[in-house]
């Protein structure tokens, strides 16, 4: 064979030039991460913290002696704290024993449950909540039905206060202890239990001095992200709270009534209780892989359950489950076809149409309140895939030289990064409104509070950390010796990226965009302090729906979105597998 | 004059040395080979080569031109990976034809090259397969042809046949030595299998935690290993702790061993002469060690400790006074547990270690 000349003669003399300039690709991607932290994540908390320590224009403490002063917020911090950790205890209790039972056994039935037990995760908080009325509330199907049985006078329960907060908390986020507990039995190797029992060990001491150690991690990530989940929750005491005042209400509340140094402090406070857990939540991502550690392992098989009596109990547990979790669904949707005003006191509506779904997709007012909130969304969901390939790029582990940033750096970045998914939405949003509502020091005479982009740009905020990490998953799964390979057969950095990289990872990077633009298209929390008529997104739309009474109408709005967000789950999950 | 040349290459992760002051050449059309066991710091030196790994000091030189801080894609060495590194995404033709397209080649340049890379490693006709419908040694083949196809300058080979089973594993070696001589090609082979590394390896370097111990062909090594690591990684060997005796000259070196006390004898020169009261190792392959001759030098009385019968040879302990020897024998016959027995320990064969 004839020997090509080599394509980069090695010219010692040009080399060395080289190495040391950094090539302006990433200066420029240096440069974007910089900005967008600044303007999203660093100067809004700022701005927040300082102006909490500031009263006509001196520095104080004053508002922070007169607020926690102040009985109403000793209790909305307890509340919000109660709440929370009480929610954490009720998911754990419901999550992990069917993590357990699904992850472990086999019988008829279980694959229903296990295709429907995210379903609370996708479906928006503001919706679930109205669907959670319509079948739970005293005025409810449940209720109703109850009543008009037994010829009740009054309702048989009211859908207010401690006991309804943590039972729509429990059915919400016990996915969050089931998907990950459930993820990490799967992980863990079954020869080490074989092992184990080899050794003598008990079932029972294999449970606890081998299964339950190795799953520690999920359960203290599940536990964390639903106490996140929780002090966020928004939707569902503003509702049905009843006198459970919680901080995320308090805020709300208090910059309705035009307190802004109340609510600002009361902002800070939730941000240090929200960004406490996220500190302890990030220690234990980093050991969260000893289990990856063991060698080929085997992957433990379904025990299907062979007794008569258990197998018919485990079948109608999870017939029930998937009825359970499908049931506010199924009523949003009947509701959604009842006529308005036909619906008083009787079990179910009386009468049936389709003018809800003509209403709001005839109507203009309507057509804009969609258009609003699918242009913001997309345009959100963009800017997050965008920066999600400029950050996982930036923040990229390689042995070699390539690194672009130290790993002192690295940590704080993706730690900033987080920082907007673990503030509370209402955070996020008075923060932004803090910063951007007035002349500031960044954006000069701009003010972006009252234009159409401030929607955009919370919505960016806060749904990119999911887009990040879907990334950089996608990421670590690809194996580093295909770029490895692809250098030593010639391919610029440049080349490696789009030859190589890019078509592994795109169908993770798309299946998370998608999630971050659904999530943001049912998005109530931080919309409502600070939407405009220029940006009104559907979730004001039901809200102000419900306040009238126009049930069905409601339910109509809450039925579309889920349909929207269905199918793009469902084109979400075959990227996924396509990935597989 | 070289043409790769390692010049004290260093490497460390956090606190451990994984590569220290490594100095090796390659000669152009050499089958070079770096053994040792597993962590013994192969690997990294291999990958510095390639340019995927920086080393903390040391040079490497390529054609007489420090390459050193080349990044991999402009060094145009072909490697190829211990599991394969195939890009999933692609199909075999797309595979092979990486390289040729990161060079800018025509189309028509292109195909030639992926067919006859292909028919070189004997799987003409796959171009359109996906990389799961291949086996494991179609996928090694396609790893190969992926290297060769850039017609490199230089062919790196990571450990690329342990995952391949045993049978296979022997028919593709010698289909390697024969494809890296008829192209013509330079390569540097890594592996912990030292009967590989002889049957490829023009030359080889024995690496142990990090060191280079000893450079030099596979028969030399195996039989005038220079360090008791080299001695006790290749193949099985009798290790005898001695003294050198005062009484030794240049030509006849004496040594008394420390476990049984026995005098023994084997030319020594100059260069090599022990310290007279330091302990030295002397080494023997059990297939030199003879039994039952009378009336030579090197000659130690002691009985047989245990027969182990492996086929086509068996293994004979011998108990010499307490030093413990073992020897390689084509027949046991004749021969008894308990039975005294004498062991000739052959000057010519008997090597002493630095």
């Amino acid at each position: 064979m004839q020997r090509d000349p080599l394509p980069g003669s090695p010219d010692p003399s040009k080399v060395t030039n080289k190495i040391r300039l950094l090539p302006w690709r990433s200066v420029a991607l240096l440069l974007v991460t910089a900005m967008v932290l600044l303007y999203g994540v660093i100067y809004p908390n700022l701005s927040v913290v300082l102006s909490s320590f500031q009263r006509g224009g001196s520095w104080t403490l004053a508002n922070y002696r007169e607020i926690l002063g102040q009985r109403i917020v000793i209790e909305a911090i307890v509340s919000s704290l109660g709440l929370s950790v009480g929610t954490v205890v009720l998911c754990a209790l419901v999550g992990v024993p069917l993590a357990f039972l699904f992850e472990r056994f086999d019988f008829p039935a279980r694959r229903l449950f296990a295709a429907l037990a995210a379903l609370p995760l996708v479906l928006p908080p503001l919706v679930g909540t109205v669907a959670f009325i319509f079948l739970c509330g005293e005025t409810g199907i449940l209720a109703h039905g109850i009543q008009n049985l037994f010829g009740l006078a009054n309702p048989p329960w009211r859908l207010r206060g401690w006991a309804a907060l943590l039972l729509f908390h429990t059915y919400t986020m016990y996915p969050f202890f089931y998907v990950l507990t459930g993820a990490g039995l799967r992980r863990i190797d079954a020869s080490l239990a074989e092992a184990a029992r080899v050794l003598g060990a008990s079932r029972i001491t294999v449970l606890r001095r081998v299964v339950l150690p190795q799953l520690t991690p999920s359960l203290v990530a599940a536990a964390l992200l639903t106490f996140m989940t929780s002090m966020a929750s928004f939707s569902a005491p503003l509702l049905f709270g009843g006198d459970v005042r919680v901080l995320t209400l308090e805020i709300f509340t208090a910059r309705q009534r035009g307190d802004f140094v109340m609510a600002i402090t009361e902002t800070v406070i939730l941000a240090i209780i929200s960004l406490g857990a996220l500190i302890v939540f990030q220690r234990y991502e980093g050991t969260r892989r000893f289990a990856a550690a063991a060698m080929k392992g085997t992957t433990r098989r379904r025990v299907s359950i062979s007794s008569g009596a258990a197998r018919v109990l485990a079948t109608i547990a999870a017939v029930a489950f998937a009825v359970i979790l499908v049931l506010p669904v199924g009523t949003l949707f009947l509701v959604s076809f009842a006529q308005e005003g036909s619906w008083t006191t009787q079990t179910l509506p009386s009468a049936y149409t389709v003018a809800n779904y003509q209403r709001i997709f005839s109507d203009t007012y309507a057509a804009e309140v969609f258009f609003n909130s699918l242009t913001m969304s997309a345009i959100a969901a963009a800017a997050a895939l965008l920066w999600s390939f400029c950050i996982v790029i930036v923040l990229r582990r390689r042995r070699e030289t390539g690194k672009l940033v130290g790993e002192g750096w690295r940590r704080l970045l993706s730690l900033l990064i987080l920082v907007p998914w673990a503030l509370p939405g209402t955070v996020v949003a008075v923060s932004v409104a803090e910063a951007y509502g007035k002349p500031s020091l960044l954006l000069g005479s701009f003010v972006l509070v009252g234009t159409f982009w401030i929607l955009p740009f919370i919505y960016f905020l806060r749904f990119m950390p999911l887009v990040v990490r879907a990334l950089q998953a996608s990421m670590e799964q690809v194996d580093p010796t295909l770029e490895e390979a692809a250098g030593s057969l010639g391919a610029r950095a440049w080349q490696r990226f789009t030859r190589v990289t890019l078509p592994l990872v795109w169908p993770g990077a798309v299946a998370g965009t998608l999630l971050a633009f659904v999530i943001a298209l049912g998005e109530y929390v931080a919309s409502v302090l600070v939407f405009v008529p220029a940006n009104r997104p559907i979730s004001i739309a039901i809200a102000s729906e419900l306040r009238d009474f126009n049930l069905g109408t409601a339910a109509a709005y809450g039925v579309v979105l889920i349909v929207i967000i269905s199918i793009s789950m469902m084109v979400a999950g075959r990227l996924e597998r396509l990935r597989g | 004059m070289p043409l790769l040349s390692l010049k004290n290459l260093s490497r460390s992760f956090g606190n451990t040395r994984a590569v220290a002051d490594v100095s090796l050449d390659v000669n152009q059309g050499e089958f070079f080979g770096l053994l040792g066991p597993s962590g013994c710091g192969k690997t990294t030196t291999l990958r510095m080569i390639a340019g995927l790994e920086k080393p903390d000091s040391g040079t490497i030189e390529f054609q007489n031109a420090d390459i050193t801080n080349l990044p991999p894609e402009r060094r145009g060495f072909g490697m190829v990976f211990q599991n394969y590194a195939l890009f999933p995404h692609l199909n075999v033709f797309e595979n092979v034809a990486f390289g040729l397209r990161a060079r800018h080649k025509t189309k028509a340049e292109m195909t030639e090259r992926v067919t006859s890379a292909l028919e070189l490693v004997q799987l003409p006709g796959y171009e359109k397969r996906a990389m799961d419908e291949l086996s494991g040694g179609q996928q090694q083949r396609v790893a190969i042809a992926r290297a060769i196809a850039i017609e490199p300058a230089l062919l790196l080979f990571d450990e690329p046949l342990s995952n391949l089973d045993v049978s296979l594993r022997e028919e593709t070696r010698s289909e390697l030595r024969e494809l890296v001589t008829r192209l013509g090609l330079t390569a540097v082979y890594v592996t912990h299998d030292q009967e590989e590394a002889f049957a490829l390896c023009d030359r080889i370097s024995v690496m142990v935690g990090g060191k280079l111990m000893q450079t030099g062909r596979p028969r030399e090594l195996y039989e005038q290993p220079a360090e008791i690591s080299v001695a006790s990684f290749l193949g099985r060997n009798n290790l005898i702790k001695a003294m050198r005796l005062s009484s030794s000259k240049t030509s006849d070196g004496e040594f008394k061993t420390l476990e049984g006390g026995h005098t023994l004898h084997l030319p020594v020169n100059h260069g090599d002469l022990a310290p007279l009261n330091k302990p030295v190792y002397l080494a023997i392959r059990p297939e030199h060690v003879q039994l039952n001759a009378n009336g030579v030098p090197n000659s130690l009385p002691g009985h047989i400790r245990e027969i182990v019968f492996a086929g086509a040879t068996s293994t004979v302990r011998v108990d010499a006074n307490g030093l413990l020897l073992e020897a390689l024998v084509l027949r046991t016959d004749g021969l008894q547990v308990n039975q005294p027995c004498n062991v000739i320990l052959s000057p010519d064969h008997l090597t002493l270690l630095k």
